[in-house]
């Protein structure tokens, strides 16, 4: 066991004791290292102005760069991790990196409290690789609001980074400090002592090993189990929230596996949206979309799918996602496993079929066989990063025109995600090149009696279910391939980071 | 030495601090550790008289150090710009959910929260007036309406060929700085109180703080290095956390912060008035238009704050760029029970304006004829075929109208009826995804519509190595006037900008200064800028003429020298020089706009100094089974005049039209039943992000002789004009959903914002009636 909590930052090791493990890593940066030139500009994960970098290794050993909000994190989960702020992005001679001095001459900053943040989400572009695409650049930018420049210069500013061709000292840098990230990752990973803080008030666990947690999860039944935080966080910073006892997932290995069988995936409850969206984008096309507008990159980057389920939101997009795909779970209740299909997981508006103490340890998914497949659509007021009004997603098994077999799920709708029954019954059997039939509209309308809230009117929830299923019938029918505005531009599913190995380093790569 | 950057696309001059963080705000001044934290306790209620209020709890809390209400305030409980009626905390009643009513005073900002919910408020609820509808029913106004006519609309529209009528509501805007407001008091000797702040009213915030402080004007000092985002959010906003800072650190005796978390930000502000406005518009065949009837109805919300001279722009922009001959504009200010909306990136123009191109757009329709061409009837005729000049409403002669010749530019280089009638033919075979195109013109008034405002002051020092400080009133928000200033007063002086440093406003160095607003930054303060140059060089010249037996005249300041006759010498020998003859090296400048004159009760004057034109066009996909749309391309050419930096100015173009186009597609404000204030977080309020943007976006600036007023370096403001440029992302949409029926005689009626929900439903209706 061990009470500090280490891990580098812009290079030099920190060890950090007695702190409330609630401590967000921004304020800890701006109020007690008063390095300020990371921003707050919500304190909820939605406008990017506090981004910085972590650098972690995948689960192949391998090395990549991460934007993250570090309004909604925790300093503890920074553990054994390799932070960089925008201080220490210039280079030793004082020139500024290629993002930073792209965004100078493309006139990239106006007000300027943006900027940091968009710089740290390029940087991160650039170390993985990126940020050589319009659509990626997009993606990368995609949790970072500026309100001055309309981002002309900021997407521009990008692209010229990524084509900078590094001098040779640059570039000497650039391996070296990857060389010492890599290596202290590496150490980190291999300190299997479990991080332990107890402060008067708050306790936090980052178990190793599964067997330590099962056995914390005994010992403190009502811990709070805490994944990505990208939820918890704001519990703290928006509701002020005092959470006494936290249990991290992110740090055991076995919950962060992705494992296939012949007929499944099984998706470990550790592995985040980024690692699930690059992981699965060949299983489940049709989710593809979804993914590249779920939340934003930092989002992705630190929440985790599990947590995307075990909050029960009824306006989460995995959820119906999963419903349709015919999930079940693996619920671990110290140590002793359950199957439960996802459909009865969701009791009813905040209520879950979960034990106190019982956690998901991890998400199977049934593969998709010849003649199925899954689509599905998000409807909101912006494309990226932001809550649905609406998500449907459908699964459709076809025999020819006609749907054998079909199971939709849907967000936004009910006080739970939730299955459209009725709807599925009236769809069974239904000719794909015919119309949407009156009976599945008025079935509609009996599953679900949606509310009206500021996000979008019952009304329009309905009736834009209603058209979904058009859509989805237009999209299958006769192949006519995916009719969306969002991607309209973009290829089908987004270049994932290119994770850096020790090879490519030593061989100066 | 290089050359003057003047006219030269040289970056921010912060821009490196930018981009390294170093750049230094309100919240990353050093801070002493004993240094005191504030949070607000809000209203819960839109409209109810407090009955009681005990705040011990809040008091008990841990780390809390005091807690203020209005019995703290030493001198008057008020932090409105104009009217004395928004009180810095509600005492006997509250007007607004959201609504300032207490402060704590704490160790940190998070103890100073969580102490706030621990106050305990019994209310008494009165009847709340919430929308404008709710306000026009009951005739609930801050004043009477205000009515501005010219020729006789009644007889127009009774005896014209056809007429129609209308209405569109026009959603408001949360401006969204991406830095909260913010404020830092610091207490000196004597009762001396000085203020950081975001701001773009240095000067207004130092006399609410000294009068709520009870203290002369000159015991306050305010400085703003820079703001993280104003676009007017910062002109009256700043006052009230600037205040309550103010007030702790006198009570405390310690240095305190205030920093708006977001959703307090957001609570607490005001934001773009939201605005109802119908119309009768008298027109013949060709699609001239005759006579305009127009009323509009804007929630001011609880108080005045800036909303009459908001209310009187939306007036003057009422007609945009068209010479109507009878017209009758109707100003109602609702006064409702929630936050008091303000000034926002066009003031009240862009609302006026876009109901404007909606009455275009809605006889365009009824007369079958391609909307563009109903504009290029009514246009003001461009001042180079103008024999006359022709009048605005409130009679003021239009002496650089452009609009003509820049929108056959703009319609060239978009290809635009080329690209109209293939969007019609694809959308007959496009089941799913209609496409839309829509033209949109602008022209926009510069000065403060308040004649008194249109002045400025600038102070600049020349060190003896040559080193230049300059000094104004106008406040740097991101909008590149530090830049602009410093290019003008190097220019001036024939040396590199790196010689000048522009240092925080302050109301130390420059006194009595209006808001930076009105897009006329530039304008004042470089005028003043300039003329402060002039003085020094002035003095200079003499001295140094002097000194090398030659007259002034043939001193020169170029290319970092000083000519003076035959010989040369470096500006820094020549300051050294001056500086040893007893010159002084320190000057103050100063501009008052000429020319400029307004009655607001006759409805008459010349406010503007001149007018800025811009057109756009702008083509959108809408997914007919969703509503969803999207902005596929944008070409727009925009007037700056002779441009002193064309990268800030394209920058202010495109940033403004991408603000425009969420405050018409997707920024929805949504208050609940109960006035509270939904939609109040950026999860649920949705600026523009970056795939937003329009894949293509063309911005050109209208090449001239340069502004015909006589203005810093001919150039022309461009702060507020291109955010209305993004009207014609509605002419698309409309254009549209008018597939849906028969070209182009349906006519959709969109209000805005055009969300999703909004348009689906628009669609639906549509095609149930068609
Ligand atoms: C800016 C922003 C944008 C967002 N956008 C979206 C979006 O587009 N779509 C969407 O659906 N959501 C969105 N979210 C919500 C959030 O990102 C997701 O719900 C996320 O998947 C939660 O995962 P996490 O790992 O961060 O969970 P945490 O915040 O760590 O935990 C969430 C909840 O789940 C519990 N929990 C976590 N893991 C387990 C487990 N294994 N077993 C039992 N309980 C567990 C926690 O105790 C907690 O109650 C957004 C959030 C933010 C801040
Ligand atoms: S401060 Fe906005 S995302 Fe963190
Ligand atoms: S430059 Fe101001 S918010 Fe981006």
């Amino acid at each position: 066991m061990r009470s500090e909590i280490r891990f580098l930052l812009n290079g030099e090791e920190q060890s950090v004791k007695a702190i409330n493990p609630d401590t967000t890593l921004l304020n800890w940066l701006r109020l007690i290292k008063m390095l300020t030139g990371t921003k707050e500009g919500c304190g909820e994960g939605d406008c990017g102005a506090c981004t910085v970098v972590v650098a972690d290794l995948n689960q192949s050993g391998q090395l990549i760069y991460k934007a993250v909000n570090a309004c909604i994190l925790f300093l503890p989960m920074l553990d054994g991790l390799s932070i960089t702020t925008v201080e220490a992005l210039r280079r030793s001679d004082g020139a500024l990196h290629p993002v930073q001095a792209a965004i100078v001459e493309g006139h990239g900053a106006q007000c300027g409290f943006c900027t940091p943040g968009f710089v740290m989400s390029l940087y991160a572009g650039y170390e993985n690789s990126m940020a050589d695409n319009r659509h990626n650049i997009q993606q990368i930018l995609s949790g970072n609001l500026c309100r001055c420049t309309g981002y002309g210069a900021l997407i521009d500013a990008g692209l010229s980074a990524a084509r900078h061709c590094p001098s040779a000292s640059e570039h000497e840098a650039d391996l070296s400090r990857r060389k010492i990230e890599y290596e202290y990752l590496q150490r980190a990973q291999d300190d299997k002592a479990m991080l332990s803080i107890e402060t008067s008030e708050q306790a936090f666990y980052a178990p190793r090993e599964l067997s330590e947690l099962a056995s914390l999860t005994r010992k403190y039944p009502d811990a709070t189990f805490l994944a990505g935080a990208t939820d918890i966080g704001l519990w703290v910073t928006k509701q002020h929230r005092q959470i006494n006892r936290f249990i991290y997932l992110g740090r055991v290995n076995a919950l962060k596996t992705i494992s296939r069988t012949d007929d499944r995936v099984t998706v470990g409850a550790a592995v985040t949206h980024a690692e699930a969206m690059a992981a699965l984008a060949t299983d489940f096309e049709g989710l593809a979309e979804v993914w590249q507008r779920f939340g934003s990159a930092q989002v992705r980057y630190s929440g985790t799918v599990a947590g995307n389920i075990a909050n029960g939101s009824p306006i989460g997009d995995m959820s119906p996602c999963f419903l349709a795909l015919g999930a079940e779970l693996t619920l671990n209740h110290a140590g002793k496993r359950r199957q439960l299909a996802l459909d009865a997981f969701f009791i009813s508006y905040g209520k879950q079929d979960r034990k106190q103490g019982e956690f998901i340890e991890a998400i199977r998914l049934p593969r998709l066989g010849s003649k199925e497949a899954v689509h599905a659509y998000k409807i909101s007021k912006r494309f990226d990063q932001d809550i649905s009004a609406v998500l449907m997603a459908v699964w459709i098994r076809r025999d020819g025109q006609l749907i054998s077999d079909i199971r939709i799920g849907f967000g936004g709708m009910a006080a739970t995600p939730a299955r459209a029954y009725r709807l599925e019954q009236v769809l069974k059997g239904h000719d794909v090149e015919q119309p949407l039939p009156d009976a599945a509209v008025s079935a509609l309308a009996e599953d679900f009696q949606p509310i009206s809230d500021m996000r979008a009117s019952s009304a329009y929830r309905l009736l834009v279910a209603e058209n979904l299923l058009r859509k989805m019938l237009i999209e299958v029918s006769q192949d006519n391939g995916v009719k969306r505005l969002y991607p309209s531009s973009l290829p089908p599913a987004p270049d994932v980071p290119k994770a850096i190995t020790m090879t490519m380093i030593e061989a100066g790569e | 030495m290089p050359g003057s950057s003047l006219h030269q696309p040289v970056a921010h001059d912060s821009a490196t601090l930018y981009v390294t963080g170093e750049a230094r705000y309100v919240d990353d001044i050093a801070f002493p550790a004993d240094g005191l934290h504030i949070a607000l306790g809000l209203s819960e209620r839109a409209h109810a008289h407090i009955m009681e209020m005990d705040l011990s709890d809040c008091l008990a809390s841990r780390d809390v150090v005091t807690v203020l209400t209005a019995a703290d305030i030493p001198g008057d409980n008020d932090a409105s710009p104009v009217f004395g009626d928004d009180p810095i905390f509600a005492e006997n009643t509250v007007e607004y959910h959201g609504q300032a009513i207490f402060a704590v005073v704490a160790r940190s900002a998070k103890a100073a929260r969580m102490a706030v919910a621990k106050a305990r408020i019994i209310y008494q609820d009165l009847p709340a007036i919430l929308t404008i509808d709710d306000a026009l029913a009951q005739n609930h106004y801050l004043e009477t309406p205000y009515v501005l006519t010219t020729g006789s609309v009644e007889t127009a529209l009774a005896t014209a060929q056809h007429t129609l009528s209308g209405a569109i509501r026009i959603g408001g805007q949360e401006h969204f700085y991406l830095e909260g407001q913010a404020a830092y008091a610091m207490p000196g000797e004597a009762g001396d109180m000085t203020i950081s702040v975001s701001s773009q009213h240095p000067t207004e915030v130092q006399h609410k703080v000294a009068q709520a402080l009870g203290v002369p004007f000159h015991a306050v000092t305010v400085d703003v290095r820079r703001m993280g985002g104003g676009f007017g959010g910062k002109e009256s906003q700043s006052n009230l956390p600037s205040i309550i800072s103010a007030l702790a650190a006198r009570k405390t005796g310690s240095p305190v912060k205030l920093v708006y978390d977001r959703d307090e930000d957001m609570r607490v502000t005001g934001k773009r008035h939201d605005m109802l406005i119908s119309y009768a518009v008298g027109y013949v065949d060709n699609g001239r238009i005759s006579a305009i009837d127009v009323d509009q109805a804007l929630r001011c919300g609880m108080s005045y704050d800036l909303s009459q001279a908001i209310a009187e722009r939306a007036v003057l922009h009422a007609h945009n760029c068209y010479a109507i001959d009878h017209m009758r504009i109707t100003s109602r200010l609702c006064k409702t029970h929630t936050p008091s909306n303000t000034a926002f990136r066009g003031f009240g123009g862009p609302q006026g304006m876009m109901a404007m191109e909606r009455i275009i757009e809605d006889v365009a329709a009824a007369l079958h004829l391609d909307p563009v061409v109903v504009r290029q009837r009514n246009y003001f005729t461009d001042w180079t075929t103008a024999k006359k000049a022709q009048l605005t409403a409130y009679h003021m002669p239009v002496r650089d109208c452009i609009i003509n010749t820049l929108t056959d530019q703009l319609l060239a280089s978009s290809d635009y009826v080329r690209r109209r009638q293939a969007i019609e033919s694809f959308n007959q075979s496009s089941p799913i995804f209609k496409k839309g195109i829509g033209f949109a013109p602008v022209m926009f008034g510069i000065s403060f519509n308040k004649t008194i405002l249109n002045q400025a002051g600038a102070l600049i020092h020349i060190y003896t190595d040559g080193s230049v400080h300059l000094n104004h009133g106008g406040t740097e928000m991101g909008q590149g006037l530090y830049t602009k200033t410093r290019q003008i007063c190097a220019h001036a002086f024939g040396i590199s900008d790196d010689m000048v440093k522009i240092t925080a406003t302050s109301t130390g160095k420059v006194p009595n200064t209006s808001a930076t607003a009105a897009s006329s930054g530039t304008d004042l303060n470089g005028m003043a800028t300039q003329h402060a140059a002039e003085t020094l060089k002035g003095r200079m010249a003499e001295y140094l003429s002097t000194l090398y037996q030659t007259s002034a005249d043939a001193v020169r300041f170029v290319e970092g020298q000083v000519h003076i006759g035959d010989e040369r010498i470096s500006f820094a020998e020549a300051a050294s020089q001056c500086w040893q003859g007893r010159i002084s090296l320190s000057a103050t400048g100063f501009y008052a706009t000429p020319d400029i004159h307004w009655d607001r009760d006759a409805g008459r004057g010349s406010p503007f100094y001149y007018f800025a034109y811009g057109a756009s066009v702008s083509e959108v996909t809408v997914d007919i089974l969703t509503g969803e749309s999207r902005v596929n391309q944008v070409d727009i050419l925009h007037d700056v005049g002779h441009s002193i930096n064309p990268a800030i100015d394209l920058g202010q173009i495109e940033g403004g039209f991408i603000q425009g186009m969420g405050w018409l597609t997707m920024e929805e404000l949504v208050y609940g039943d109960d006035g509270r204030l939904l939609t109040h977080a950026p999860s649920t309020y949705k600026i523009p992000a970056t795939s937003d943007r329009p894949d293509e976006m063309y911005i050109d600036l209208y090449e001239s002789d340069g502004n015909r007023s006589d203005t810093i370096h001919k150039s022309k403001a461009v702060g507020e004009p291109p955010f209305m440029l993004a009207m014609s992302v509605y002419g698309a949409v409309s254009h549209a959903l008018q597939s849906l029926g028969q070209y182009p005689d349906t006519y959709p009626m969109l209000n805005t914002p055009l969300t999703a929900e909004h348009i689906l439903m628009t669609a639906h209706q549509m095609k149930a009636s068609g």
